[in-house]
């Protein structure tokens, strides 16, 4: 048989091996590292139906740390989460922006009159275009963004007390002191 | 201390491992025959030492020793006891060490029973297998090791993923493994025959039982995890493409035209290099799948632990396996000469149809499965390969390869006829027009895809049974005497045959599911009705109970239709240890069809989404795995002839002569 023929398959495996050797770099949970450290990509959200005022990425951007969280009432992690957001809320300790994701019109209002809201603002995001944006691989997602509107971290699960403790307070905190 | 046992037998293992692999590579070409001796039985200590380790984990999960950092980290003191055993593999690095596990179980089962292989050919296999042991064991001990402890010892463990405390879940990974793991020995066979430089009929002889053996247990650990899925995920469906799946469907198609063209080697003593490099692929495709999909069993994205040094240990091992063998099968694969003569309308040549089938398939998964990798690496874009593409494709190749399997199997080996063969299938193909009427007539929607897909099926199962007909002379000889000939028939025969059938059996599943599956969601209070398919569902009662780990919500639904009245129970389980919640899917079968019923919380106080499903026929996807496994273990069971110098052709009876398979 033709010596460059059987070379093919080696050939072709070398190919792919490099894509896997690069694909390893990035890490999927992670956010496109493009992302961390640069400034939110624009977005505009309109409120969800029930509350009446959305957001823009601008108004995270006013020289205060700020959070971004993505939730969405069909999301059973978030239901794990909400406590704690709700006990940040209360003790005043950050402000939280919800970005209700792919939910069906009036169910994230439901959500939150049900468990209560700990978010300043909450935008409507049913067609999922802002958390495609934002790189969001599932919910609940949360973005610690800086004084000058840079994304800086991205917790890919939900916040725990102990999470906030051990990680996440500490991080604002150095943040704020910045 | 029992940890310790089992840390200080993987080490002992491994050490044995490294040294085992050149000893046997430089005995098989010298004649010192104690070096081989050594070689040879150190395999079989191999696998005691490392069956010593998996039980001292397995021991550590079973007495719930959470000084032991990974029992703490995947299991609880209030789980099941069994799930607790099973929790041994339900996590990255016992799995790992079950994969080691049957691997060496498997290198010492060849060392074993090896015997009547060629001397060098059992050598140089078992020293490949000695490498990739030393290979998976080195990543075991230095980059998941299960024996690493706590101190102090925690007081209670972080429980076990929920979706995975099921009985389908704990014994659906041993048999992917099996599957999986299976796929070394024909690729360890595979190399050494490159490295002598010869392939031959022994050679195939000796690697189509593990191929098949490797094929049966794939076919069974996929047709689980499907099943587990289906009753256990609620959604209401069977195979969703998702990328964990695709990685163990690629390794079965590939093994699929691996068990097809051995055959070829084994008679016709051709198509050798494409036998290897199959053999070489199957394996491959087992290891891409095991290791960058599902890095843990848990898949979820955001369970997904990335560690550098494991991702760079794995494609380490990928590239020197799979880059290894191919540049080997690169430089030597034209010493591997065929010296049967080909004729493309013969048994072989239907059988490189089958392959090329098989391959495009796989390769239409592989794109799929990694073409969001492959986009991200070279734009950054993330996207993702939904159901449609494959839907799209897989459909026609799934026809072409249902209508000329049925052919294929007519044809005799060397140089066929195919007007002949067709002419035998004129009964297939009439059963086939009757069924597809029928369908036309009874089917309330998709009538004409419907009638085409089940007229597939009765032209593939006739195929087969027309097949065995032949053979044994059904109706043309005495019945006695067919008797006698459906006995002394192979049982690669058989096998095919069976196999076909249960391909064409599970085809009823896939195309019925994807056809006339019907769905109904509605928002339902306790005494609500829904109607579906005829039946007329009322929720009756919601309750909480609770498991000895869990805390559920019970729906108990009513169906009735006609004077039929079945009661349907399903549950939604919340596990506080790990605060996740599961579904168990109320399921009623009645023949091959089910009433399937799913609900989620009633979060605005209104009632219970719940979601219904009819689904028609599914029963037969489970039928039609099962009967396809059971057929390529009695093709297992076929030991194949002798090799033409030892037979001797007066005494052959004539039946195997005539029996093509």
């Amino acid at each position: 048989m033709n010596r460059v023929v059987l070379i093919i398959p080696v050939v072709l495996f070398a190919v792919i091996g490099a894509f896997f050797a690069w694909g390893l770099t990035r890490d999927p949970t992670a956010i496109p590292s493009q992302l961390i450290d640069k400034p939110l990509p624009q977005f505009e959200m309109a409120a969800i139906e029930g509350l009446d005022q959305g957001f823009s990425s601008d108004e995270l951007k006013k020289g205060e740390v700020v959070l971004l969280n993505v939730f969405g009432s069909w999301c059973v992690s978030c239901h794990i989460e909400h406590p704690f957001l709700m006990q940040l809320a209360q003790n005043d300790t950050i402000k939280i922006y919800g970005l209700n994701w792919k939910d069906e019109p009036g169910k994230g209002k439901e959500w939150l009159d049900r468990l209560g809201n700990p978010y300043t603002k909450v935008g409507d995001d049913y067609s999922g275009r802002v958390a495609l944006d934002l790189g969001v691989t599932g919910a609940p997602e949360t973005f610690v963004i800086d004084k000058e509107g840079k994304v800086r971290f991205r917790v890919a699960m939900p916040i725990t007390e102990q999470y906030w403790n051990n990680t996440l307070g500490p991080m604002i905190e150095e943040l704020r002191s910045q | 201390m029992t940890p310790e046992i089992g840390h200080f037998a993987l080490i002992l293992a491994f050490i044995l491992a490294l040294v085992q692999g050149p000893v046997l590579f430089l005995s098989a070409k010298g004649e010192d025959a104690r070096f081989a001796a050594f070689g040879q039985r150190v395999t079989v200590l191999i696998f005691v030492l490392v069956a010593v380790s998996f039980f001292s984990l397995m021991h550590a999960y079973a007495v719930s020793d959470f000084s032991v950092s990974n029992v703490f980290q995947n299991s609880h003191s209030a789980k099941p006891f069994i799930y607790k055993l099973t929790g041994t593999w339900a996590n990255h690095e016992g799995s790992m060490l079950l994969w080691a596990l049957i691997l060496t179980l498997f290198s010492a089962v060849l060392a074993a029973q090896g015997r009547a292989a060629p001397r060098d050919l059992l050598l140089l296999t078992l020293g490949v297998q000695a490498l990739i042991v030393s290979a998976f064991l080195a990543f075991i001990l230095f980059t998941s090791n299960p024996f690493l402890r706590l101190f102090p010892a925690p007081a209670d463990g972080t429980g076990l993923n929920p979706l995975l405390q099921d009985p389908g879940l704990a014994i659906h990974p041993p048999f992917l493994y099996l599957g999986y793991v299976g796929f070394s020995i024909p690729f360890s066979f595979a190399v050494a025959a490159l490295i002598r430089g010869k392939a031959d009929t022994v050679w195939a002889r000796l690697v189509r039982p593990w191929a098949l053996i490797a094929w049966v247990f794939l076919t069974i650990g996929i047709a689980l995890g499907s099943w587990w899925a289906y009753y256990e995920l609620g959604w209401g469906g069977w195979w969703a493409w998702d990328p964990v799946e695709n990685a163990s469907l690629m390794p079965w198609l590939a093994g699929t035209a691996l068990i097809h063209s051995v055959r070829v080697v084994e008679r016709r003593d051709a198509m050798k290099g494409w036998a290897v490099l199959l053999a070489i692929t199957a394996f491959s495709l087992s290891l891409v799948g095991t290791f960058l999909v599902r890095s843990g069993v848990i898949t979820s994205v955001h369970a997904f632990a990335v560690d550098p040094a494991r991702g760079v240990f794995i494609l380490m091992i990928l590239m020197a396996a799979i880059g290894g063998s191919l540049s080997l099968f690169a430089m030597r694969a034209n010493s591997l000469t065929a010296t049967g003569a080909f004729v493309s309308v013969s048994r072989e040549g239907a059988l490189v149809v089958n392959n090329v089938l098989m391959l495009v398939a796989c390769a239409v998964v592989f794109v799929g499965t990694f073409y969001p990798l492959f986009i991200d690496v070279l734009s950054g874009e993330k996207i993702s390969v939904g159901a449609p593409y494959f839907n799209f494709i897989f459909a026609p190749l799934a026809s072409v390869t249902l209508i000329l399997a049925a052919v294929g199997t007519l044809l005799a080996w060397k140089k066929a006829d195919l007007g002949a063969s067709v002419k035998k299938l004129l009964p297939a193909g009439a059963a086939a027009l009757v069924m597809a009427i029928i369908v036309a007539v009874i089917a309330d929607r998709a009538a004409l895809s419907g009638a085409f897909a089940m007229g597939l099926v009765v032209w593939l199962a006739g195929g087969a049974v027309i097949d065995i007909a032949g053979r044994i002379n059904l109706f043309r000889a005495p019945f006695a005497q067919s008797l006698a000939r459906a006995k002394g028939l192979p049982g690669a025969a058989w096998g095919a045959a069976i196999a076909h059938t249960g391909i064409a059996l599970f085809a009823v599943g896939a195309a019925s599911m994807s056809l006339w599956k019907t769905e109904v969601v509605q928002l339902m209070a306790e005494g609500d009705r829904a109607e579906i398919a005829g039946y007329a569902v009322t929720l009756q009662s919601v309750e909480r109970i609770s498991g000895p780990n869990y805390e559920a919500e019970r729906a108990t639904f009513l169906a009735t239709k006609n004077d039929q009245r079945v009661l349907l129970a399903g549950e939604r389980r919340f596990y506080p240890v790990r605060g996740m919640e599961t579904s168990e899917a109320a399921i009623r079968a009645r023949g091959m069809n089910d009433l399937y019923i799913s609900f989620g919380a009633n979060s605005s106080g209104n009632g219970w989404p719940v979601r219904l499903f009819f689904n028609p026929l599914v029963g037969f996807l489970w039928l039609g795995a099962a009967v396809t496994a059971f057929g390529g273990l009695i093709a297992f069971g076929d030991r194949g002839r002798k090799p033409a110098k030892l037979r001797d052709k007066k005494t052959a009876p004539a039946v195997v002569e005539a029996a093509p398979a």
